[in-house]
C-alpha cells in the first residue's frame, strides 16, 4: 500500500463530486486527500485525489473513474515528476512575549503571517504535505488554536497536454479501450 | 414544434424504438401518463414497481433491446431499487423513468419526494435529474446510449413534474448526445492478440470460460468457431448458459459453486483459462488462492475495471467479445487436444451414476425430475425459461439443457428472489411467439405473485412452474451443511396455489408424483392463457455438487453415490 495521486478532470456539473467520492466509498478505497477547483479549461473542474492502495488498486481506480460519464480524463501522477502542494492556515496562541519566536519559526518554513491579534497569530503556508506537518509540529508547543488544510493539489512537471487534446492519447497509452 | 416535456419524453422514447413500457402511475408522473395515450406505446400495468423493473429487465435479456420501466416519485421510485440493482449486477440494459416533485419543492421533504438519483447512484450506470423540459430529449438519447453501450446496465431518469408540464421546442437532431466522458473502444493491440493466440496454441489443457458477455455481444458463433477450431472445451457461468449449445460435445456445463464436478476439476487442472465476457465472481472461483493455480489466463472483457479485479491475468483483451474472438480465430491453430478431452471425460467418472436422473423411481417427486421433464417437453422449441433464485435455479442450470442463446433468464449477480414471474412477463412481452416458463420456488413466488394479475389483465400467457418444497430451500441447505440442521425461519407455508390461480382466473394444477409431471405440463401448454403448476417436491432435497463458500473449487460436496453406499451397507 502506497499513496497514489490522481488528477481527475470532470465536467463542471452538479453532483459530479458526489459521483467521484461515492465511487471510492463503494469500491472500498479510502481517500487520503481530495481537492477540487477550476482548472485551465472552462467547464472542466480538476480534482486531485490521493489514495492509499496497491498497483492493482490504482489501475482499477482509474478504470472505474473512466466509467463515470462526466469524467473527462484521469492522469496518475504517482510515478511522474510532479509538484504537490497544500495550503494551510494555522492560528497560534501568541502574545507579546512569544510572538517574535513564532514569527521566526514561520519564516524558517517560508510561511507568512497573515493576521496578528493581541493574543494570536495566523500563519499561512503553501508547501508539500510533510513541510506543513513540520510547521505544525514546531508550532504546537505554542498552542495551536485552529488549523485548516486544503488537501493536496498536484501538477506534473514539464509539458503535459491539455485534456481535450490528450483524451484519445491518454486512452490508448493505458491500453484501456473503453466506451461507457 | 412546441411540445410538453411529457410529450417530448414519448417522442424520444418512440424514436429510440420503444414499443413497450412497464409501469405504475402516480401523482408526480401523471403528465407523462396523460401524454402516453397519444403515442403508439403498449403499457403494461404492474402490481408493484419492483415488478416493472424486472419486466423491463426480462424484456431486455430476451432480446438485447433496452427495457423501459416507469414509476412515480417517492415510494414508486424506491420500489424500483431492487430491480435496478438486479439489472446492474447482471449488465442488463434498462431505462427507468421516475416522476419527481416540482423542481421548486426539491429538498423540502414534500409529499412523495425522495432523492432517487442519490439512492440509485451506486446501482446505475448513470442517472439524471431533469428539471427542464428542454433537457428531456437529450437526456433520453444519452440514457439509451449509455444503457446499451459497452457493458450494458440500468440508467434512471428522474423528471420533475414541472419539467413534464412545461413546453418547449422539440428538436430531436439537436438533442444528439455530446458528452466528453464518451470514450470509443480503442482497437485491440495486435501484440496482445498474438500473445493470447500463442498461449492458446501452446496450451495443453485449455478451458474457455464463457459468460453473459458472449450473448450480450452476440458472439455465440464466434465463440463456437474458436472452440471448434482449436478443440477448446467450454465451461459456462450461470448467466453464460445458452451462449454455447448444451448439446455441443465441447460444452462442459456450468462451472462454480454448483457446477458439475468434472467442470470444476477441468478448470483446476487446466493450464490455460480463456475467460470471455465473465468476471470471476466468487461463486465461480471458490478460494482465489487455489483457483486454477497452474493456468495462465486470458481475459476477454469489455469493462476494463474487471481486469485483474479478482484473478490476475496474463493477457487482457479489453474489447467486445465478438471482435476479440473473431480476431483471435485466424491466429489460432487447429488442434485436436484429444488427450485433454479424454481426461475431462474421465473426470466425469461416476457422475452419471450419481445423477438423480439415473436413479430408479422411488415414488418421490424430485425437483430435478420436474425440471428435466419440463426440458424434455418444451426444450426443443423456441422456449425461454426464467428462473428465480435458490435451489430450483441451480437444478434448472443442471437439468435443463439450453441449446439456444437468451433461452435462460435468471438473476445471477444480485440473486433476487421474486425475479422470475415479472421477468417472465417481460420476456413474453418481448418475444410473444416464444413459449415462456417461469420456474420459481414457493418462497420467491410468494414475493411477486401479485404480478399474475398483470399477466391476466394484459393477456400475457406465461406458464409458472412452482417448485414447492415448503422451505426456503437453499437457505435450508446451508443450515443443513453449516448450521447443524437448525432450520431457523426456513420452513415456509403458502396458500393453496391451485386455488390462488383460480382466484386470479387462470388455470392451476398440483402435481405430487412423477407420473403426473408430463401430463400437467402438456395440459398447461394446451391452455391459451397463463397457467400455474404447483409441483410438490421432496422437502429436504439438496443441490449437489456444492463447493462451500470460500472453499477450493475442486473441494466440492459430491452427490451421494448409490454404488458407494450400497457397498458400505
Amino acid at each position: 500500500m502506497t499513496l497514489h495521486t490522481f488528477t481527475v478532470y470532470v465536467e463542471d456539473r452538479p453532483g459530479v463530486l458526489n459521483r467521484v467520492s461515492s465511487l471510492f466509498r463503494r469500491r472500498a478505497f479510502n481517500i487520503e486527500s481530495l481537492s477540487v477547483g477550476h482548472g485551465e479549461t472552462p467547464g472542466v473542474s480538476r480534482m486531485t485525489v490521493v489514495v492509499a492502495t496497491d498497483e492493482g488498486g490504482a489501475t482499477r481506480i482509474k478504470a472505474h473513474l473512466l466509467k463515470l460519464v462526466h469524467v473527462v480524463r484521469v492522469d496518475e501522477l504517482t510515478d511522474r515528476p510532479s509538484i504537490v502542494r497544500e495550503l494551510a492556515l494555522v492560528k497560534i496562541s501568541a502574545g507579546h512575549d512569544n510572538r517574535a519566536a513564532v514569527m521566526q519559526l514561520a519564516q524558517v518554513f517560508d510561511a507568512r503571517v497573515v493576521d496578528v491579534a493581541p493574543a494570536s497569530l495566523v500563519v499561512e503556508i503553501c508547501a508539500s504535505e510533510s513541510k506543513v506537518d513540520g510547521l505544525l509540529d514546531v508550532l504546537r508547543p505554542y498552542g495551536v488554536i485552529e488549523a485548516v488544510r486544503t488537501g493536496r493539489v498536484a501538477m506534473a512537471r514539464g509539458s503535459l497536454s491539455a485534456p481535450g487534446a490528450a483524451r484519445a492519447e491518454a486512452v490508448v497509452d493505458e491500453g484501456i479501450a473503453y466506451s461507457v | 414544434m412546441k411540445l410538453s416535456g411529457a410529450e417530448i419524453l414519448w417522442e424520444s422514447l418512440v424514436r429510440e424504438g420503444v414499443t413497450d413500457v412497464f409501469g405504475y402511475p402516480g401523482g408526480a408522473i401523471l403528465p407523462v401518463y396523460d401524454a402516453m395515450l397519444n403515442y403508439p406505446i403498449r403499457h403494461t400495468l404492474v402490481r408493484h414497481e419492483q415488478g416493472a423493473t424486472h419486466m423491463a429487465d426480462g424484456y431486455a435479456r430476451a432480446t438485447g433491446r433496452v427495457g423501459v420501466a416507469i414509476a412515480t416519485s417517492g415510494p414508486g421510485a424506491t420500489n424500483m431499487v431492487t430491480g435496478i440493482a438486479t439489472a446492474m449486477m447482471d449488465s442488463s440494459p434498462i431505462v427507468c423513468i421516475t416522476g419527481q416533485v416540482g423542481s421548486r419543492l426539491i429538498g423540502t421533504d414534500a409529499f412523495q419526494e425522495i432523492d432517487i438519483t442519490g439512492i440509485t447512484l451506486p446501482i446505475t450506470k448513470h442517472n439524471y435529474l431533469v428539471t427542464s423540459a428542454s433537457d428531456v430529449a437529450a437526456t433520453v438519447r444519452e440514457a439509451f446510449l449509455i444503457a446499451r453501450s459497452g457493458r450494458p446496465g440500468p440508467v434512471l431518469i428522474d423528471i420533475t413534474k414541472d419539467a413534464q408540464q412545461a413546453s418547449c421546442v422539440f428538436d430531436w437532431d439537436a438533442a444528439a448526445p455530446v458528452f466528453s466522458g464518451w470514450r470509443e473502444a480503442a482497437p485491440l493491440d495486435p501484440a496482445a492478440l498474438d500473445a493470447a493466440a500463442e498461449l492458446i496454441n501452446t496450451a495443453k489443457r485449455p478451458v474457455i470460460l464463457a459468460g453473459h458477455g458472449v450473448m450480450i455481444a452476440g458472439a455465440e458463433s464466434a465463440l463456437r468457431a474458436l472452440a471448434e477450431r482449436a478443440h477448446l472445451p467450454v465451461a459456462t457461468t450461470l448467466l453464460g448458459i445458452g451462449g454455447f449449445p448444451a448439446s455441443h460435445p465441447l460444452n462442459l456445463g456450468m462451472m462454480g459453486m454448483h457446477g458439475e464436478a468434472w467442470v470444476n476439476v477441468a478448470i483446476q487442472e487446466s493450464d490455460l483459462l480463456i475467460a470471455c465476457g465473465m468476471r470471476f465472481d466468487d461463486r465461480v472461483t471458490g478460494n482465489l488462492k487455489t483457483y486454477a493455480r497452474g493456468a495462465r489466463k486470458i481475459h476477454i472483457e469489455i469493462d476494463p475495471s474487471e481486469i485483474n479485479k479478482n484473478v490476475p491475468v496474463d493477457v487482457a483483451l479489453v474489447a467486445d467479445a465478438g471482435d476479440a474472438l473473431r480476431q483471435l480465430l485466424h491466429r489460432v491453430e487447429a488442434s485436436d487436444r484429444s488427450g485433454w478431452l479424454a481426461r475431462i471425460a474421465d473426470a466425469r467418472g461416476d457422475s452419471a451414476v450419481r445423477d438423480i436422473q439415473s436413479l430408479p423411481d422411488n415414488g418421490h417427486l424430485y425437483a430435478a425430475h420436474v425440471i428435466n421433464d419440463l426440458w424434455r417437453a418444451v426444450g426443443a422449441g423456441d422456449t425461454i425459461i426464467v428462473t428465480d433464485v435458490g435451489q430450483h435455479q441451480m437444478w434448472e442450470a443442471q437439468y435443463y439443457h439450453h441449446d439456444r442463446s437468451r433461452s435462460l433468464i435468471t438473476s445471477g449477480g444480485l440473486g433476487t428472489m421474486g425475479f422470475a414471474v415479472p421477468a417472465a412477463i417481460g420476456a413474453k412481452r418481448a418475444r410473444p411467439d416464444a413459449e415462456v416458463w417461469a420456474i420459481v420456488g414457493d418462497g420467491g413466488f410468494q414475493m411477486t405473485m401479485c404480478e399474475l394479475a398483470t399477466a391476466v389483465q394484459d393477456g400475457i400467457h406465461v406458464k409458472v412452474a412452482i417448485v414447492n418444497n415448503g422451505y426456503l430451500g437453499m437457505v435450508r441447505q446451508w443450515q443443513e451443511f453449516f448450521y447443524e440442521r437448525r432450520y431457523a425461519a426456513t420452513p415456509l407455508s403458502g396458500p393453496d396455489f391451485v386455488a390462488l390461480a383460480r382466484a386470479f382466473g387462470i388455470h392451476g394444477a398440483a402435481v405430487s408424483t412423477r407420473a403426473d409431471v408430463l401430463p400437467a405440463i402438456t395440459e398447461a401448454r394446451r391452455i391459451d392463457g397463463p397457467s400455474v403448476i404447483d409441483f410438490r417436491v421432496e422437502q429436504e432435497d439438496t443441490v449437489y455438487p456444492m463447493v462451500p463458500a470460500g472453499a477450493d473449487l475442486d473441494a466440492m460436496i459430491r452427490r451421494p453415490s448409490p454404488i458407494v453406499e450400497s457397498a458400505s451397507d
